[in-house]
């Protein structure tokens, strides 16, 4: 059928995109769906408790380092830049306002988001993808256990949890990272700098960004247990699972950050 | 006891099970054999409630799993131990632990017992003081040792076999043979394994059911089953070449008939 000599590319063409179009709509579904019996088998408060912290772990403190430096190395490019753009029209005293809002409104949560991605996200689906090739994922089944809420309830609980402290953290050492850039390198007056940076920062700022790095470590987590569980064909089968799970969790982080600051602000 | 009857399954157009019907009798082993591909595996998979069929009844007991829903079916597969083609031990736990999953999660006894029970299952399947060790330490034979350990901790009455002994060399084959059946005389466990090694199923089989195009297409006996009439069946058994079976694919047709 797809390869007749008739078809011209046109409509190949549109085979194709609706092809992808499909296949995206089902992977959609197949996330809410997962999406929804996560939270249902959240309602029992104390189930799993070792599993989430264990994911804790795995998730904010081994993934600490890597976010941290993003964050520093970001506030100091961040400061450079602007230092070098206000300097135009004598204005360099704002730097550390700027460097303060974009920070904590948007590249802190979503620097870590994208780190997260590709570290966690990469992990989650590579090692759910080796247990369902392997057909533990069968096993946990026959061994009256639901693998949607030993293994993915977990992981999307941390993650959610998670997220918000790891960009606490990247907050503050984006900010510092600015300072630094700010008073030793291009030596501006490190009290006018701090005050700046106080001045226009309100609360809103922070926790905003906090929400949407929860909502990233949701969405990061569940888009990875998704294509974890549904890998098949072997090694190159959790090859191919990986690597979808950073392609859609990156854009998804970049998407639905968009979409949450055109709300929230 | 487990009825199956008219058990159909589809994935997209292909049809895997064609209106299956068997009766596996209680307490006996049933070995089902037929080609790879052929469906064995989709068939134990509906009968533990892994795979939902498209149409049949598979009654355990007189109930009927299909209709089931998921919580009922949680309960039924308490019934159930199954070992898996790979032994699917949990890579993450070492072998105490995953013998002991499902003794946690059903809090069967005590933490303090715990390690106690898993030797009491190790020494079942002929090992002990392995405790310790990772999956990925233990050979092939080991881990299907695991496996099975693992699977008859929740002591179940029905244990599926996802071909026992493929991939093991004959000696250790053999032990598998023999752990199978000394389980079957121990627990008494109504058992059906699926495979393709003929040694293993006439050594183990009470009934052997040949599976053909989705179909059960003869039950019997060992002996009944080595004697058979049945072209299709005595092509398998005996492990020819030529016969009706590579005579109706296409895929064999192609190198065969050269």
């Amino acid at each position: 059928m797809t390869d007749s000599p008739e078809k011209n590319g046109a409509v190949r063409l549109a085979e194709l995109l609706g092809e992808r179009v499909y296949a995206m709509v089902l992977d959609l579904g197949a996330i809410f769906t997962l999406f929804l019996q996560v939270v249902t088998s959240i309602v029992p408060p104390p189930s799993e408790i070792r599993n989430i912290v264990k994911q804790m772990e795995e998730v904010g403190i081994r993934s600490m380092p890597v976010v941290l430096v993003t964050a520093t190395f970001t506030g100091m490019v961040l400061a450079l830049q602007s230092y070098a753009g206000f300097q135009r029209f004598g204005a360099t005293s704002f730097v550390g306002s700027v460097v303060a809002l974009s920070i904590t409104r948007e590249l802190g949560p979503v620097f870590a988001g994208l780190m997260v991605s590709g570290r966690v996200g990469a992990s989650m689906a590579a090692e759910l993808g080796t247990m369902k090739v392997t057909e533990q994922i069968d096993a946990l089944v026959t061994l009256a256990t639901n693998p949607v809420k030993y293994l993915v309830m977990p992981r999307v609980v941390a993650a959610t949890i998670v997220l918000p402290i790891l960009v606490v953290f990247a907050d503050l050492l984006g900010i510092v990272g600015g300072y630094f850039v700010s008073v030793h390198l291009m030596g501006a007056n490190p009290y006018v700098y701090m005050a700046k940076t106080y001045q226009y920062l309100e609360f809103k700022d922070i926790y905003t960004g906090l929400v949407k790095a929860s909502v990233f470590g949701t969405l990061i987590s569940l888009i990875s247990c998704h294509y974890g569980f549904v890998a098949e064909g072997g090694a190159e089968g959790v090859g191919r699972a990986t690597t979808r799970a950073v392609v859609a969790s990156s854009m998804m982080v970049l998407v639905s950050d968009y979409f949450m600051t055109s709300f929230m602000f | 006891m487990i009825a199956i009857t008219g058990l159909t399954k589809r994935f997209g157009k292909k049809v895997v099970l064609d209106g299956l019907d068997l009766t596996v009798p209680k307490g006996k082993n049933t070995v089902v054999i037929g080609g790879s591909g052929t469906g064995k595996s989709v068939l134990i998979k509906c009968a533990v409630g892994l795979l939902r069929p498209d149409a049949g009844e598979i009654r355990i007991d007189g109930q009927d799993i299909i209709k089931m829903d998921e919580r009922e079916l949680v309960r039924v597969r308490r019934r159930f131990g199954m070992l898996f083609q790979g032994a699917a031990l949990f890579d993450s736990m070492d072998v105490g632990e995953n013998v002991a999953f499902v003794l946690r999660r059903l809090k069967m006894y005590p933490e303090r017992q715990i390690r106690e029970v898993v030797e009491e299952k190790l020494s079942m399947v002929g090992l002990r003081d392995i405790q310790r060790l990772m999956p990925a330490e233990l050979s092939g034979g080991m881990k299907k040792r695991v496996g099975l350990a693992r699977a008859i901790a929740s002591e179940p009455d029905i244990l599926l076999y996802d071909e026992p002994t493929t991939g093991l060399d004959p000696i250790m084959a053999d032990v598998i043979n023999d752990l199978i059946i000394s389980l079957r005389e121990t627990i008494g466990a109504t058992s059906i394994t699926i495979t393709h090694d003929m040694a293993s199923a006439y050594k183990i089989a009470d009934q052997i059911a040949m599976l053909y195009k989705g179909k059960i297409i003869e039950v019997g006996t060992p002996e009944q089953i080595r004697t058979t009439s049945n072209p299709v069946v005595a092509q398998f058994v005996q492990g020819r070449a030529h016969g009706p079976i590579t005579d109706e694919s296409e895929e064999f047709v192609r190198f065969v008939s050269r």
